[in-house]
């Protein structure tokens, strides 16, 4: 009974989920559901901040440091969807009151996902994550689209989840455990079947953060999902899956970190590179951001392969200013309308300075944040990256980065030169974009002035990763 | 004077501004022009402010001066500010070239005047960080952080080709400068500091020195530029606008130099002598091919650009001879050059505006119809080429005096280059200037009106006081010039 109080925000998400439903059935307000989601999605931040920290069910969901800014993180990615969603349902055509509750849903899995601790309990959060997020991409019902995004994506996921459920029964197969630390501590580092077990539930989890060469659904499901769930998409489930990453990674395989490291090395240098190649010849916004999120987490991975506190935290570091940004880019995103609809594609930028010049003048800059040039926030998250790499001596890996960092400018650097040097098309429409606002000026103010105070997001990730080390 | 924090002041009086400009509305051409008076208001003050830096400065005082230190990333990695001999005359050299450039641009900016204005303001943001700055962090937060507003400033006001030209100098520099942001790290990791100050008393080992001196080397190479690196010039040169010539030429070329003054040789001093030769090479075949293709430009902008490389080439000379003369005359040309081609480039402006061409071969016999231009213009060219008794002369002078003490051959070669940078600075003078006015279109060419005058003005002063009397100058850089080379000496020894 005393372990219920340390789920205490999940239990009362899943409440608050519930009774949404079921209000949503008679009343047919779709903009108070939200505005009720937002709220207690507020309140669990509240409750999180307040939890004590302690596992609980047998140490296998574990309430430390890390899985508490992770949380904090998660839901302020499920924030900025949510007010996404409002401001664009209408003419997204996705008026359906069960989007907020199935993001709650799937905050919920993710939740459970960075606190677990135990082969099982990952798994749980997981599926309750995917399977949300299933329906949410094929939310647009009228759109093939869509559809089709909804569909490849539950195809793709349910394989990869069958591969990490098939990797789990080898890791219990041979270790005959399934809570993080007894595997640790039973471990016998000459286990072939373990191997085969970790590269399974790797590549499980690859899918579920996008690396390569587990991305392919990535660019199709970005594209048709509507825009808000995109987002969503960027947002939360990338850093849910990276925190469960690491707890798997670090704490029950620390010993053989040789053995995941050359892994984990593999694919954030192939995501790094095809991304920058890949993202070149991309003309949708949407699929160029789906690129430009395999290339970051390639970085983000640098600091999960360095396998040392250096690098964890850099990894924090980068996840949160990568937050910032997508929460800047995807407000942005949905602030391209016209009477006629959203647009999409690369070209629809042109000479947008001439009507929006502040937009345009502070989303050139989250472009060139996100192409990690100085003074800006981006620098930084890389800055931290190579700082691990290099600590820890892959300066192979490091060198790669910088690579693909310059190569991805170039990506970057062309919306800025469709928005700023092509003729001007007709104006945008400035009407949906109020609430928009809200997320759009502060996180593109947080990214322009970071340089002047960087210390918070440094602390803080110090703060997260003293649970693991 | 030293409790306040005069180079902040300097540093971030530009960002202040552009907040104003935000506020200004830009909707038609009385705000428009009252944004450029904002602007060229705030960049004057900035250039007063600095020029009480002179007054204050010490001169016996070899060390830093005007320090501040604060706590900034994490321990190690601070905001520390100072400036010596070596980078004041810079600091200088950028608040005045930026409100020239300002006032340069009122006629010939017609369109988004107010990011125009604000892309000028971040830029000397960023090169007053560059030459201010003590540790590498900052330093490098500054030296990148210049790209984004020269990217726009080619990009949107540029000539024909702009998108490849801002791409091309975009991609290059970035390209060239993440292998120093490695390099950084591995300084920070490996020592724990990236203090400036301190680094320049640590000794690194002999291989550490070789390749982080690479890495240094690799973006300032492509910074200043060095042969064969240096095609991003010419291309970005003939697409800016008037004003982004003038400051790419005068001020962004010397952050690389002043990058080799202050880190490559004060840091990694056995390196920097192991690879004397190999900069020798490169900084005599730049001043020889470059001014060769010099001599076959049709375009003003792209000739006055290689020649850009070729006085670069003397300056790179200078200073891997680690002597006192040679590092003084690298500056000294620096600051020349920074003055002479910025006002170059300036004079091809105002051709430009008139005739919209930067075609040589379309002018002729300016002289007589623009006497005060063909004035100003022969002073800069002469001064170009290294006339005695222009500021060109001095710096040209001491390197080639210092680089003759350190290897006749090199001596020799790059003596060569004076010569053909009278050819090719000359002929360009007579084609344009010279010669009958037979083409129709130049009739209607008219003088200097008084606002090119005042920018010329005190750009012509200067050359040619710097020029008969560069004693202050010398005073100025030679206490720091002197300790640098001491230094370099200790550590060798």
């Amino acid at each position: 009974m005393q372990s219920l109080v340390y789920i205490l925000p999940e239990i009362f998400l899943f409440i608050v989920a519930t009774v949404l439903l079921v209000t949503g059935l008679f009343l047919k307000n779709i903009k108070l559901i939200n505005s009720l989601a937002i709220f207690s999605l507020l309140v669990t931040v509240i409750l999180i901040l307040n939890q004590p920290f302690q596992s609980a069910f047998l140490n296998s969901f574990v309430v430390d440091e890390l899985s508490l800014v992770l949380k904090i993180m998660i839901l302020i990615g499920s924030i900025a969807s949510l007010i996404m969603f409002v401001s664009s349902k209408d003419d997204l055509n996705i008026n359906i009151y069960e989007f907020p509750i199935l993001i709650i849903f799937s905050t919920i899995g993710m939740m459970v996902m960075v606190s677990a601790n135990d082969l099982l309990a990952m798994f749980i959060g997981l599926e309750l994550q995917s399977l949300s997020l299933y329906v949410l991409a094929a939310l647009n019902r009228n759109s093939l689209l869509s559809s089709e995004a909804g569909i490849k994506y539950f195809i793709l996921g349910a394989l990869s989840s069958g591969l990490l459920l098939f990797g789990i029964s080898y890791i219990y197969g041979f270790s005959g455990n399934t809570n993080f630390n007894l595997i640790a501590v039973n471990i016998n580092p000459e286990s072939l079947g373990l191997i085969i077990g970790i590269v399974f539930v790797l590549a499980g989890l690859a899918f579920k953060v996008s690396a390569v060469p587990f991305h392919m659904w990535t660019p199709d499901v970005y594209q048709g999902a509507p825009t808000p769930i995109t987002g969503f998409f960027a947002l939360a489930p990338k850093i849910a899956a990276m925190g469960l990453l690491v707890r798997f990674l670090f704490n029950s395989f620390g010993e053989i970190y040789i053995d995941w490291q050359q892994i984990i090395f593999f694919i954030s240098i192939a995501s790094m590179m095809l991304a920058a190649f890949a993202a070149i010849a991309q003309s949708n916004l949407k699929r160029l951001m789906a690129y430009s999120s395999i290339g970051h987490i390639g970085y983000a991975l640098i600091g999960v392969a360095c396998f040392t506190d250096e690098g964890l935290r850099s990894l924090l570091i980068y996840l949160m200013i990568y937050l910032i940004m997508n929460i800047a880019v995807f407000a942005f995103l949905l602030s391209l309308k016209r009477n006629d609809g959203y647009f999409e594609n690369i070209s629809d930028l042109s000479g947008m300075h001439k009507n929006h010049p502040l937009r345009t003048m502070l989303i050139a800059l989250i472009m060139f944040s996100l192409a990690g040039i100085p003074p800006l926030a981006g620098f930084f998250g890389k800055f931290y990256i190579f700082v691990a790499a290099i600590e820890s001596e892959m300066l192979f890996l490091a060198i790669i980065g910088v690579i693909a960092s310059v190569i991805s400018a170039f990506y970057y650097l062309r919306i800025v030169k469709i928005m700023y040097f092509d003729e001007p098309k007709e104006e945008f429409d400035g009407s949906s974009i109020k609430s928009l606002n809200l997320l759009y000026y502060p996180s593109s103010i947080l990214i322009i002035i970071f340089f002047i105070y960087p210390s918070p997001v440094i602390n803080i990730s110090e703060y997260a990763i003293q649970s693991i080390i | 004077m030293s409790e306040i924090p005069i180079l902040s002041i300097l540093i971030f009086i530009p960002v202040v501004g552009i907040f104003f400009m935000l506020l200004i509305r830009n909707n038609d051409d009385q705000s428009s022009q009252n944004l450029k008076h904002t602007a060229l208001w705030i960049t004057f003050l900035n250039f007063i402010i600095s020029l009480s830096l002179l007054f204050s400065f010490d001169l016996n005082n070899p060390d830093f001066q005007f320090v501040e230190k604060y706590a900034w990333i994490e321990s190690g990695i601070s905001y520390h500010l100072g400036i010596d001999g070596v980078s004041i005359l810079f600091v200088i050299l950028t608040t005045m070239l930026v409100p020239i450039c300002i006032l340069a641009s009122y006629e010939s900016i017609k369109f988004s005047v107010k990011e125009y204005l604000i892309s000028f303001l971040a830029l000397e943001t960023f090169m007053i960080g560059v030459f201010c700055s003590l540790d590498l962090v900052l330093f490098y937060l500054f030296f990148e952080g210049g790209l984004i507003p020269m990217f726009l400033i080619i990009g949107i006001w540029g000539g024909e080709r702009r998108v490849y030209s801002t791409f091309k100098f975009f991609l290059y520099t970035l390209a060239g400068s993440v292998f120093m942001l490695l390099a950084i790290i591995y300084i920070f990791i490996s020592t724990g500091t990236t203090d400036v100050e301190t680094l320049l008393v640590y000794n690194f080992t002999a291989n550490e020195q070789l390749i982080l001196w690479i890495a240094f080397f690799t973006s300032f190479m492509v910074k200043i530029p060095m042969w064969p690196f240096h095609t991003w010039l010419p291309d970005a040169h003939v697409e800016a606008p008037t004003a982004g010539s003038v400051i790419l030429a005068g001020v962004l070329l010397k952050m690389a130099g002043y990058g080799f003054i202050r880190f490559s040789i004060g840091f990694f001093p056995d390196a920097s002598e192991f690879f004397a030769p190999f900069i020798f090479s490169l900084s005599v075949i730049a001043i020889i091919v470059t001014s060769l293709i010099a001599l076959v430009q049709e375009d003003m902008k792209k000739l006055i650009a290689y020649s850009s490389v070729a006085h670069m080439g003397f300056v790179t000379l200078g200073i891997f001879t680690f002597t006192v003369q040679g590092i003084e005359g690298g500056i000294i040309q620096m600051i020349s050059h920074g003055i002479v081609s910025a006002a170059l480039f300036l004079c091809v402006g105002v051709v430009y505006d008139r005739l919209h061409t930067r075609e040589i071969a379309r002018y002729g016999g300016l002289v007589s119809k623009m006497p005060f231009y063909s004035f100003s213009f022969m002073i800069f060219i002469l001064a170009s080429l290294g006339l005695p008794g222009t500021s060109g002369f001095v710096g040209e002078f001491l390197v080639l005096l210092s680089i003759f003490t350190v290897n006749t051959y090199f001596a020799i070669f790059a003596t060569t280059g004076v010569v053909l940078a009278a050819t090719y600075s000359l002929w360009l003078y007579r084609r344009i200037i010279f010669g009958a006015l037979i083409k129709d279109d130049l009739s209607e060419m008219f003088d200097l009106t008084r606002r090119e005058i005042i920018i010329f003005l005190p750009l012509i002063i200067l050359t040619i006081f710097i020029g008969l009397y560069p004693k202050p100058i010398i005073n100025i850089i030679e206490p720091s010039t002197e300790k640098i080379v001491n230094q370099i000496k200790m550590k060798l020894d």
